[in-house]
Formats: structure tokens, sequence, C-alpha cells
């Protein structure tokens, strides 16, 4: 196994059973996205039988505010125990460092949509849980966490921290967003003009630009 | 060998080192003294790669940085005040998540034979949050020495620690002292110093201003020296 | 600090005749659109704003680059330049589509991809500020400042497309009608002209901005270089 995949797993799996063991990021973002999604509910006062579209926009609107706590969280754990020199003094690749980190934040991202999803479903009368949206919400999420650690890496060495991760993050999150809620109410609802494969391929561009920029371009952002 | 060569860094408009020159042979043990704020943090960290310099030669085992910065990291080891450890781990998940960073073969009978030197073995599956401030500097070192770096740079390793944790901190440092490795340690505590190094460097204004063996110290140790140089500059 | 130099104040005067001549052409020269009504005439700077704001956009993300592979502090300085002007040109394009938006399509905003897109851009180049508000090593400030010009900038154009599929599966605008195109209108020869004019004194307008911008940068620099040497 090539140090880079050794790396990457190391870092992912230590993240994961470090979170695991406190499971507060886990639970701080599952509670915080039923909560949203409450608010949703009386903010809109929403029918009971949700449309796809609406539907779409919130479950996403929802996971994109319940994974900026995920993301500054655990860029913050890192900071707070000494900064990632722990991991910088080590031989290894830097970018190895962010994809362990990342795949880690997707994790726990994909693990809350696994809880989320199904409540959504229940609670509005709407099956969310089809085989398009689950491909939607992984490819989201990958474009959203490869992103989101990037820019939170930065945002977590900056005296505003946790102001400032949604502030860099949304607006540069927005083809993304805007991608996978169209995708989503697509698959909720398909019809022939209303195709998900354009938004499944600016999904897939996203997530291709962004994983290589932040692979070429973290290196920068730790190296002192 | 740890050759530094007018070596500077600034932040901004500040210079934290000016031309700063160091030779540590193997071996050898050397107590950077100086005052808060004196640059002490930012040369340690210089050495580690873990700090770009502005400008300047630093060579380690014939090493040069920064250029072969990812191999230097092999031969040194670093422990700071912050232990950099995971809370939510056990020792024993802590040296061996290290392990895996550093490609450590058979790391099972390392990471057991560290344990042993740190004095952690019975709590190795404890969570290491729940370990005072002593042991977490204790296994700090033990993460420090894994891959058995030749090397070793301490930076204010007895900052937060009472009287027996240091003194338990002094018999571990000897024994690895014992073992051969060249260490550098930055330190305002000038008695400890003194029991353990064999030179002393004082570091002012960004640049070493004073080097003494231990022999050659005068009457009042490593104290005296310190005074008489921060007094004259 | 030097003089400015001959060619800085050339370029001043040739932006200040090419804005002078750009208003000449759109109140004196253009014709008034035959559907939408002198309102119009706010398109000329509209656009002409929008494009200075993704110039800079683009210039930001270019010395962002070279910042990170060189390391001179002038790039850095030239990073923020481009960003500061990139947002106050970016807010006019806003607030002139805006202008244009109320009287002839009776809303203040239509989702219109060029016009969506230059207001993430106002959103992205405000979060670069604040980011470098945030940070206080100049030289940190530097490198993270030229990370986010180079994601801001990659992103913008992913926008930009992803609202323009948006309205193209969608063009029926919310409570308009179907013609809420901002590029539809009738033209004339004569507004060509007076776009291209705007166009270029716009360009020029910017090079003299930022060529200011980045003197004004060395002067803060080399003042915060003498305060701390002073202190020594």
């Amino acid at each position: 196994m090539g140090t880079f995949t050794r790396t990457l797993l190391a870092v992912a799996w230590k993240d994961l059973a470090a979170e695991w063991r406190s499971r507060e990021i886990l639970s701080a973002t599952l509670v915080f996205s039923i909560l949203v999604i409450f608010i949703y509910n009386f903010a809109l006062d929403l029918e009971v039988t949700l449309q796809s579209d609406l539907a779409a926009g919130i479950l996403w609107v929802t996971f994109v505010f319940a994974g900026t706590l995920g993301l500054n969280r655990s860029m913050s754990m890192e900071k707070d125990r000494g900064g990632l020199d722990g991991l910088l003094l080590a031989p290894v690749d830097r970018s190895a460092i962010f994809f362990g980190k990342m795949t880690a934040n997707l994790v726990i991202m994909l693990v809350v949509a696994i809880v989320v999803v199904p409540v959504f479903s229940l609670l509005y009368t709407i099956n969310l849980i089809l085989p398009g949206v689950i491909l939607v919400i992984l490819l989201g999420s990958v474009g959203y966490t490869a992103v989101g650690t990037l820019l939170a890496a930065m945002a977590v060495q900056a005296r505003t921290r946790d102001m400032l991760l949604p502030i860099l993050l949304f607006p540069v999150a927005l083809p993304l967003l805007v991608a996978a809620v169209k995708a989503t109410a697509a698959f909720l609802s398909p019809s022939v003009t209303n195709s998900a494969v354009p938004w499944l391929n600016l999904l897939i561009a996203y997530d291709v630009i962004f994983l290589v920029i932040a692979w070429l371009v973290f290196d920068f952002v730790v190296e002192e | 060998m740890i050759q530094v060569t007018q070596l500077s860094k600034r932040y901004g408009s500040r210079w934290a080192l000016r031309d700063l020159n160091l030779e540590i042979p193997d071996g050898r043990f050397v107590a950077l003294l100086g005052a808060n704020g004196a640059g002490k943090t930012t040369l340690l960290r210089i050495l580690a790669t873990l700090l770009h310099p502005t400008s300047g030669h630093v060579t380690i085992n014939g090493l040069e940085l920064p250029q072969q910065a990812p191999t230097i990291r092999r031969t040194i080891g670093l422990v700071t005040h912050l232990p950099l450890l995971y809370g939510e781990l056990t020792a024993e998940e802590n040296l061996r998540f290290y392990a895996r960073l550093y490609g450590i073969e058979r790391p099972a009978a390392r990471i057991d034979a560290l344990l042993e030197l740190t004095g952690l073995a019975s709590r190795r599956s404890d969570l290491v949050r729940t370990f005072s401030r002593g042991m977490q500097q204790r296994l700090a070192i033990g993460r420090a020495l894994l891959h058995q770096p030749p090397v070793l740079l301490l930076d204010e390793p007895y900052t937060g620690l009472d009287e027996e944790a240091c003194r338990r901190l002094d018999g571990l440092l000897r024994q690895v002292t014992s073992q051969g490795h060249t260490i550098l340690m930055a330190s305002h505590d000038l008695l400890r110093s003194e029991a353990l190094a064999d030179r002393f460097d004082v570091l002012t204004r960004g640049a070493i201003a004073a080097s003494c063996d231990k022999p050659s110290l005068p009457p009042g140790g490593a104290t005296a020296f310190y005074r008489s140089v921060v007094e004259m500059g | 600090m030097d003089k400015t130099p001959r060619l800085l104040l050339a370029l001043d005067i040739l932006a200040a005749a090419g804005m002078a001549g750009t208003i000449g052409l759109v109140f004196l020269y253009a014709p008034i659109e035959r559907v939408m009504g002198a309102v119009q005439k706010v398109f000329y700077f509209h656009v002409a704003s929008a494009w200075v704001g993704m110039l800079s956009f683009l210039v930001a993300a270019i010395v962002g680059v070279l910042y990170l592979l060189r390391r001179e502090p002038i790039l850095d300085i030239a990073g923020h330049a481009a960003v500061e002007i990139g947002l106050v040109f970016s807010i006019i394009a806003v607030l002139a589509g805006m202008t244009w938006a109320r009287p002839v399509w009776n809303t203040w905003w239509t989702w219109d991809p060029r016009l969506t897109t230059a207001a993430i851009m106002v959103l992205v180049y405000a979060a670069y500020l604040t980011l470098r508000g945030g940070i206080d090593d100049p030289e940190r400030q530097a490198r993270f400042s030229a990370v986010y010009a180079i994601v801001g900038a990659v992103s913008v154009p992913l926008t930009f497309f992803s609202i323009r599929l948006f309205r193209t599966i969608h063009p029926v605008l919310f409570g308009g009608d179907t013609s809420a195109n901002m590029s539809d209108f009738s033209t004339d020869p004569r507004m060509v002209v007076t776009f291209f004019v705007s166009l270029a004194a716009f360009s020029i307008l910017f090079v003299a901005l930022y060529w200011h911008r980045i003197r004004l940068g060395q002067l803060a620099s080399r003042v915060e270089e003498l305060k701390s040497s002073r202190e020594d």
C-alpha cells in the first residue's frame, strides 16, 4: 500500500475513531439538521405532502448548513491540539493529510444523511430514498467536503474562525447547491423535460475540478 | 550534526531571528536559553521543518532545508508544550497512529518499548484526555521517539508540570540522552537545564549571543551565565 | 514616494476621456430603445462594470497563482487591489442591473445568469476581504488570500453555468413575463458602437485605477516598514 493511501486511511481512521468516542460532531449535526427541518415546516407553513422542488431545496439547505458545523469542528479540534503540527512533522504527503480529513468529513456527512433522509421522508410523506437521490447526495457531499475541508483549514486560523467558514464556503458552493437541488428534484419527479443528466454532469464537473484544486493548493495552506 | 548559518525569519516587519548561527555536533545536549519572545520557538520550528526561514542556511545531518525537508522529517522528533496527541484515543492508539504515519515496521514491539520507557505501560488502553499533563508530556516524548530520530527538539517541555512530573520527565530525558540522541532543548528553567545539558546557548534579539560548555560555566552555574549575557547585551 | 509615472498620468487622462466619451455616446448618440425606453441605457454601464468585475477576478486569480509560486509581496498587493476594484465594479453592475430591472420588468431582481453571477461575485469578493481581515500574520494572509482568489475565480464560471442551465430549463420568470431576458432587446448599430466604446473606456479605467491602487498598496507597506524600524 503506497504511503499516500496509508496516510490517507490513517488520518481518516484517526478522525473517525476519535469522533466515534465522543460523537460530538455527529450529535450536534444531527440535532441541528432535525431542527432546521422543523423550522422550515413552521416558517414556510408547509403542507403535509411536499412537492419535489421544495423538498429538494429544503433537504440541501439543511445539509449545507449542518455540514459547516462538522467542517468547523473537525478542524478546530486539530487546531486546539496544536494545529496540524503532529501530522506535518511526519514524512508524509500533505495532500494525503487533506484527503484523509476530507474522507472523514465525508463519512460524517453521509452518516448524517442516512439519518436525515428517512426522517425527512417520514415527516413530509415524500419518498426520498431513491437510488437517484442517493447518487446526488454522494456526489454533492464529495464536492462540498472537498471545498469545505480546504476552506475550513484556512478559516480555523483566522481570528473570526467560527463565522468565517460559511462566509467563505457558501458563495463558492453555490453551483454545487443549485446542481444538487435540481438533480434531486429531477429524480423525485422525473419527466422528459426535467432531466437530471445535465445537473449530474455539473456536479461531477464541480467535484473533479475542486478535488484537483484542493489537491494542488492544500500544501500552500499548511506550509508556513 | 545541526548546522545553522545566517538564519533569519521575519514576520511582516518584525525580525524574529536575525543572522543566527548555530552548530550542534552529534550527541550533544544543548540548552537554548532566552526570554519569552526571544525566538526560541521560531528556531525550533524551523529546524523541525514546520516553518520556512526568510533567509539563511540550515543543514541537519548533511540534509538541507527546505529542499530536503521530507527526508529530514525522518531524522527529527519534536516535543512542544502541546503534546500533539488525540485526547479521544488511547495512548496505544495514538502511538499506533503515528507509527502508521512514519511507516514503522513491526510497530507493536516499538510501541511496547516506548510505553515501558515512558512509564505508561499500565495506562496504555486509557484515553489520553484522562492523563495528567505530566503523563501527556511523557507520552509526547514517546511519540517523538517512535521513528528513532537522531535529533530531538524540545520546546519548553516542563511547562505546566508539577514538581513530581518534572522529576519524572528529568529521568526520562536522562535515559534518552544516554541513547546518544542529539538534543536541543529550549527552556527558561535554568536549573533543570543545567542538570541535563552539556552546553548552554543564549538567544537574545534573534541571534545566539553566547555559548558555553558545562565545564566552563562560571560559579553560579547556568543562571549566572545567562544573567551575565543578558545584562551585557 | 516617486512621482506618478508619465504613463500612468497619460492613462488617467485617457480613462477620463473614455468615460466622458462613453457618457456622451450613451446619452447623445445611442438611440432610445423601443420597448424598454430610456432606462435601457443603464445596460451599457451594467455590462461594462460586470466585465471589469470579471476581469478583476481573473487578474486576482492569476496573481494569486503567481504569488504562491514566487512569493513576492507585490503580487499580494496586486491581488488585494484586484479584489477591491472588482468588488466596487461588481456592486455597480448589480445596482445598475437592478435599476434596469425595476421599470422594465417591475421587479428589483431577475434571475438573469449574468446579474446573479455578478451578485455572487460580490459575495465572493466580500468573503475574500473578510478572510484577509481575520488574519494578522502578513505572510499567511497573503497565502490564504491567493488560495481563496483561485477557489473563488474557478467557482464563478461554474455558478454562471449552473444558473444559465437553471434558466434554460425554467424560462418563465416568477411573476414576470417570458421576455425577462436581459439581452433581449432590439439592437441598432449605434448601440453596438456605444457598447464597445463603454467596454473599452471601462477597461482603461480599470487599468488606471488598478495601477493607482497597487502604488497605494506599495506605499502602505513602505509606511509599515518605516514604522517598525523606528520602533527597534
